[in-house]
């Protein structure tokens, strides 16, 4: 091999090698990411029960069949229940997460004493799993060893706390337990917008005789509008995938009462070996975390460029 | 933060501020809570906690929860402790956490300092894969690790992390590079350096703090990753937050409450070791996790 073409085999190599060294990242995203949600999307019009490839010596044992698994999902009352659990969950888990950062930040942000020490304590929360904390609020909810039989034997016999064996309640104890976890989170978002805000307009707005109140809606708030979308994106999504605090929790109980659709996938799929339904209500998800993700996205990258 | 020390406009009076102290600390007594029952009853005995104290001080300490949380209790059929789950859960994070880490710096590297055509929509759909719930690749997922022969092992659930992963480590690494002036890589392709030997001794040597936000974000991840590990290795292969479950969930026998505390608390150590020690880098982990880099 002469030099120059030992060269300008160098050169294409160089060329060629960051897209060779991305290349087996991007190879695994696009099967085991974007494959696999058209495959799912395929057995979602299948009468499919059994997964794929095992038995049946490799071939699939199942036909097309439409839509028929949409129709069954959304005629099933299972699925009724999820779709509203997530309504009222994700409302709730939204507004009171906001609604709490919020506050605390604000209070963060006036100079208190002692704010390295709890920054840390709001969100240690974050670094835990579900489980390990769905544990701790089930048994301090249960009534019979947690906070009604705490009160009743401080005295006050008649207390009553049975929201989480309750159907019509237990829901909001997931939301109580999911606050708790992310409410750091949203938190140290805001203070990071607070921190963001040039004090000097604050000062001019406040020689003009602005209270702190008028300050604070008409001033900081408003310009923590980006903070407000990030908690948003951020919290509508974990709510959708919403499955390891139930299942530690509640197991989507008692009855139904707290199944959201990320259990109902579970169950149908691995339990009922309904694979075709479990498949579209996977489907249902991924298109509502979508329709909040792809705009988000697409403008944060856009405005990047 | 460079504002903290700025001198803020507003100014509250004396029991405005009172008030808000109350709020923080009671808010902060909120927050303890679980870790404060958790703890707590992990150290006393069964019959203080179903006598109503769970809110009290032991009146007697013991460590048999802890002890039998850690090798006899009963995890599904046997009575192991968590012991061996823990260990999984440790072969699991590590090769895991450092795959996915490299492959993230090398992808932020080309997507920053090599940009091609299309590279911000292929960053995209990396991007978007971080978000998806994971039920839309859990059936075609267990189908292919039972193809494969990694059913229920522990290098399945490796590859999960690594494939579901790559799309985080990348994204810190990316934003990350993005401000590392590229002046300096075109000087050195100029001077002759190849592609790796830029990232290696250019890049690497300043990625100290962001490989820090890297690995603790994903080892607090994966460790605490339920779904993979209950879909595809719910047997002797599952990860610990499996095996908590299991030992929290079993209908047979007493509830030992004391024990599923100290169950909870041997899952959640170390992640919250890796809290304590390095919150901060944690914190901005979360908060470019949520894109704005």
């Amino acid at each position: 091999m002469s030099d120059r073409t030992q060269a300008d085999f160098q050169t294409r190599l160089q060329n060629w090698l960051p897209k060779l060294v991305l290349s087996p990242s991007l190879a695994m995203i696009f099967v085991f990411v974007y494959g696999f949600i058209l495959f799912t999307v395929y057995i979602s019009f299948t009468d499919s029960r059994i997964l794929p490839f095992v038995g049946n010596g490799g071939k699939p044992a199942y036909d097309l069949i439409g839509f028929s698994n949409y129709d069954k999902l959304f005629s099933l009352s299972h699925w009724e229940i999820s779709i509203t659990n997530m309504a009222i969950f994700a409302g709730l888990y939204i507004g009171i997460c906001s609604l709490v950062g919020l506050m605390l930040a604000i209070f963060l942000d006036q100079k208190i004493r002692g704010e390295g020490l709890l920054r840390p304590l709001y969100l240690y929360p974050m670094a835990l799993s579900f489980i390990v904390t769905g544990t701790a609020w089930k048994w301090f909810l249960d009534p019979a060893i947690g906070l009604e039989n705490i009160v009743q034997t401080w005295g006050w016999t008649s207390f009553t706390f049975d929201w989480i064996k309750n159907r019509d309640f237990a829901i909001y104890t997931v939301v109580l337990a999911a606050v708790w976890q992310s409410s750091g989170f949203v938190m140290a978002m805001f203070l990071a917008g607070l921190r963001g805000i040039d004090n000097e307009i604050l000062k001019a707005a406040q020689m003009d005789g602005a209270s702190n109140w008028n300050l604070y809606r008409r001033i900081i708030i408003p310009q923590l509008r980006p903070a407000f979308l990030s908690a948003f994106v951020i919290l509508a999504h974990l709510a959708i995938k919403t499955f390891d605090l139930v299942i530690a929790m509640t197991g989507g109980g008692p009855g139904r009462a707290t199944e959201l659709p990320a259990t109902f996938m579970y169950s149908y799929t691995f339990s009922r070996n309904q694979m075709g339904i479990g498949a579209s209500s996977a489907v249902i998800m991924l298109m509502t975390i979508a329709a909040i993700m792809i705009p988000y996205l697409y403008a944060e990258l856009k405005e990047k460029k | 933060m460079a504002a903290a020390t700025q001198d803020s406009a507003i100014r509250t009076g004396r029991v405005t501020r009172t008030l808000i102290y109350l709020v923080l600390i009671l808010f902060a007594l909120f927050y303890m809570l679980p870790l404060y029952v958790m703890m707590v009853n992990s150290v006393k005995p069964l019959s203080e906690i179903t006598g109503g104290g769970m809110m009290s001080l032991p009146d007697v300490w013991t460590i048999e929860p802890w002890k039998k949380a850690w090798s006899t209790a009963q995890i599904g059929v046997e009575p192991t402790g968590l012991r061996p789950y823990f260990w999984n859960s440790i072969s699991m994070v590590v090769p895991a956490v450092a795959i996915s880490t490299v492959l993230g710096a090398l992808n932020g590297y080309v997507l920053t300092k090599w940009r091609f055509r299309y590279d911000t929509i292929l960053f995209g759909l990396m991007l978007f894969a971080c978000f998806i719930p994971f039920q839309i690749v859990l059936i075609p997922m267990a189908a292919v690790l039972g193809f494969l022969g990694l059913a229920g092992s522990t290098a399945g659930l490796v590859l999960v992390h690594v494939v579901y992963g790559i799309g985080f480590s990348t994204l810190y690494f990316r934003n990350y590079y993005a401000v590392f002036p590229t002046e300096l890589v075109r000087a050195a392709q100029i001077d002759g350096a190849g592609f790796f030997q830029i990232f290696w001794r250019i890049l690497l040597p300043s990625s100290g703090p962001i490989a820090v936000v890297c690995i603790i974000w994903q080892f607090t991840n994966i460790w605490n990753d339920f779904l993979f590990g209950a879909s595809f290795a719910s047997g002797n292969g599952a990860p610990m937050t499996v095996a908590l479950n299991n030992l929290v969930q079993s209908s047979t026998g007493v509830k030992e409450y004391n024990v599923h505390f100290a169950g909870a608390i041997l899952a959640a150590l170390p992640t919250l070791l890796v809290y304590i020690v390095a919150g901060r880098y944690f914190v901005r982990g979360l908060m470019a996790g949520s894109v704005k880099g």
